[in-house]
């Protein structure tokens, strides 16, 4: 069975945009993970996740994010999730994790965020 | 209405977990927020046996129950390993702030299924462990 999650990358100036496309779950964590780990991800300001495509996240792919969010904090790199289908945002939701990670509707309030 | 399903404890067959609930709900016209949430619910359940109670051997198996009547939905996950699993079926609520502070990946997966289900019970039936998972369908 091959990958059911793709993750492409759009540097753009000081902002990376981390597209996602498929399912995130203990089998596919893996790969969000290996991006968000690589070093020249702390050069951005901010790391925008178009969540349009993410039709699916369990706990492993939201410990992913929350795993990476001190270190990106910590290099003043902001995280920020935007295009969110309302069921992916509802699992934020059910652990209060809305409240604690910046989540718009759009691209450009996620520019301007 | 009731449906089976049996797969082996490998992390790649979460998709086809999902599938089966999906598609049993799904023909049963519920909304797409119930149907993700209790999706949810059994692949968080699902990959804790697949991880922690069988170490991802593909020689064990699982069996997955669906049984829908009327408004109540059961749901019966029963883990073929030979060793006990019993988490608590209610777990306290986790301390987000403090999970990203320490960069924790894990210790969610339960709080999101005792959220999601009315009851959520472990039991021990024939030496294996078993799942109860229940909820009324609004």
């Amino acid at each position: 069975m091959g990958p059911i999650m793709k993750v492409t990358a759009q540097p753009a100036d000081t902002t990376l945009t981390l597209v996602l496309d498929g399912e995130l779950d203990a089998s596919s964590a893996v790969v969000l993970d290996t991006e968000l780990n690589k070093p020249e991800l702390l050069k951005y300001k901010k790391v925008l996740i178009d969540c349009q495509r993410l039709s699916y996240i369990s706990s492993a792919g939201l410990g992913v994010f929350i795993s990476h969010l001190q270190r990106l904090q910590d290099s003043n790199v902001k995280l920020v999730f935007f295009n969110m289908q309302e069921k992916v945002f509802n699992v934020f939701e059910i652990l209060g994790l809305d409240s604690l990670m910046t989540i718009v509707p759009t691209e450009q309030e996620a520019l301007a965020a | 209405m009731q449906d089976r399903l049996r797969i082996s404890c490998s992390r790649e067959n979460l998709q086809q977990v999902r599938d089966f609930v999906r598609g049993f709900l799904v023909s049963a016209q519920r909304s797409d927020m119930v149907v993700n949430q209790v999706v949810l619910a059994v692949d968080e359940v699902v990959a804790n046996f697949i991880i922690h109670a069988n170490g991802e051997d593909a020689s064990q198996f699982l069996d997955l129950l669906l049984v829908l009547a009327d408004q109540h939905l059961d749901i019966e996950i029963e883990d073929h390993g030979s060793t006990l699993f019993l988490p608590a079926g209610k777990v306290a609520n986790p301390d987000l702030r403090a999970y990203i502070q320490q960069g924790r990946k894990g210790g969610m997966g339960m709080a999101l299924v005792s959220r999601i289900m009315d009851q959520v019970e472990f039991f021990e039936r024939n030496s294996h462990t078993v799942c109860h998972l229940t909820k009324i369908l609004k």
